[in-house]
């Protein structure tokens, strides 16, 4: 971190912090802001008058556990080829977890793409190859390319489980929570896809400043700077700091072909329940590729892991050592809840870097 | 999981390429972009070229890797 810059950012906060006279919360929405608060040792630099909020924007630890055990239900069935990005493999189910069900015999594959998946499906024709699609709006253009390719190709053995979630929606839901939340360092690279605009309107309506951050700690410090001063001037509207990928409008192209694949519907989060709007599922056009209908995946009662409190972490309610299983019980080489296993969950951040 | 990295272009062939990404190459998906060449600098995420970066902005977000990598891990995949 070039020294000068990240003194000027400092003296910016400090001076915005002494003149709010009291404690603000800002809440980096995204986890892979988290991890880079973490790994900057932001928290220690920062002055008491900032306090930083995890948000909901770690994609599996918003996964709902319903989700999780129909992707462990789909792992178990002879012949399945179960494709997913590494955070999920430690995931824990009730009783098992995707890693496990490996061990146990099960194919499951970590790959690097969905276009990996499509390609396994390919060169495998023997076998079902079923992708477990999670992630926000970074992750889900490029998804949905790879399920349009695999109906224009009618390449038969492939499907995937759709949980994708936007997030706009659940930055409101955290507001009505009642997290008290004075702004948002809203997602760099999914805001590279939705553009700045699209915060706006949330913006407006709440009088909440939103700041568009890049992932880099002297980019966190911009965008605290930012966001406090923004706080003081009494300035809701949108934002950026990340000004080197984020435009005003969003990838045309890529939200493009996400509405081509997905219907935007209702999505279940962990620990804040269904949000309105927030999910993304396969449009009927593509039904045929929906492995839930394919391997005809059971509705499974709303399931909640015993002691965790992922929930309440993941709504700002709480910090991750608040819970009582915080580092007891729950580490990460022996994780009870998804907060405590993905690298960008607040509590495996907490956990990691203090 | 919404990390994504810049990348050089070094072929293009429609919609499929090749980058290079920390010194070695592999496939790149450049549907989402427009016009891309030989030579043009992208935002990569899962595969995918999400953005066009200008070479100074692309020179900017790698010296900040450059230096991130230096003193840290590089954790933080998908």
């Amino acid at each position: 971190m070039r020294p000068e810059k990240a003194e000027e950012y400092l003296r910016r906060i400090r001076l915005a912090g002494d003149e709010a006279g009291r404690v603000v919360r800002l809440m980096e929405v995204c986890g892979t802001h988290t991890h880079a608060i973490g790994r900057g040792g932001l928290r220690a630099v920062l002055p008491a008058t900032v306090e930083l909020v995890s948000g909901p924007g770690c994609p599996v630890c918003v996964t709902s556990q319903r989700d999780v055990e129909r992707m462990l239900l789909l792992a178990r069935i002879p012949g399945v080829t179960v494709c997913t990005f590494g955070d999920m493999l430690r995931v824990p189910g009730v009783s098992s977890s995707l890693e496990k069900e490996r061990a146990r015999g099960a194919d499951v594959r970590v790959v690097y793409s969905p276009l990996d998946a499509l390609e396994t499906a390919r060169r495998e024709p023997g076998q079902q190859v079923a992708f477990l699609a999670v992630g926000f709006e970074t992750t889900a253009p490029g998804v949905a390319a790879v399920m349009l390719r695999a109906r224009d190709e009618r390449v038969g053995n492939f499907s995937a489980i759709v949980t994708h979630k936007l997030i706009l929606p659940a930055m409101e839901a955290v507001l009505d929570g009642g997290s008290n939340i004075d702004g948002f360092l809203t997602p760099g690279h999914v805001s590279v896809i939705i553009g700045a605009d699209a915060y706006e309107e949330l913006a407006g309506r709440r009088g909440i400043p939103c700041v568009a951050t890049g992932f880099e700690p002297i980019d966190v410090l911009e965008g605290i700077a930012m966001l406090l001063e923004l706080i003081g001037q009494g300035r809701g509207g949108s934002f950026i700091q990340y000004r080197r990928a984020v435009k005003r409008k969003g990838n045309e192209k890529a939200w493009g072909a996400m509405m081509e694949a997905f219907r935007i519907t209702d999505g279940e989060w962990r620990g804040i329940g269904v949000i309105p709007g927030s999910g993304l599922k396969l449009r009927d056009e593509l039904s045929e590729l929906d492995a839930e209908k394919r391997f005809n995946l059971p509705e499974l009662e709303p399931v909640e892991l015993r002691g965790c409190r992922c929930g309440e972490v993941l709504k700002g309610m709480i910090h991750p050592p608040e819970c009582p299983l915080f580092g007891k019980v729950c580490t990460p080489a022996s994780p009870v809840g998804p907060c405590m296993v993905s690298s960008e969950g607040s509590c495996a951040a907490r956990y990691r870097y203090g | 999981m919404c990390l994504a990295v810049p990348a050089r272009i070094i072929e293009a062939s429609g919609n499929r390429g090749r980058m290079e990404l920390e010194g070695n190459t592999r496939e790149v998906d450049l549907s989402f972009i427009d016009n891309p060449q030989v030579g043009d600098w992208i935002l990569v995420h899962a595969g995918f070229a999400i953005e066009k970066l200008d070479p100074a902005e692309a020179a900017e977000t790698l010296r900040i890797f450059e230096e991130m990598r230096g003193g840290a891990d590089a954790s933080g995949e998908g």
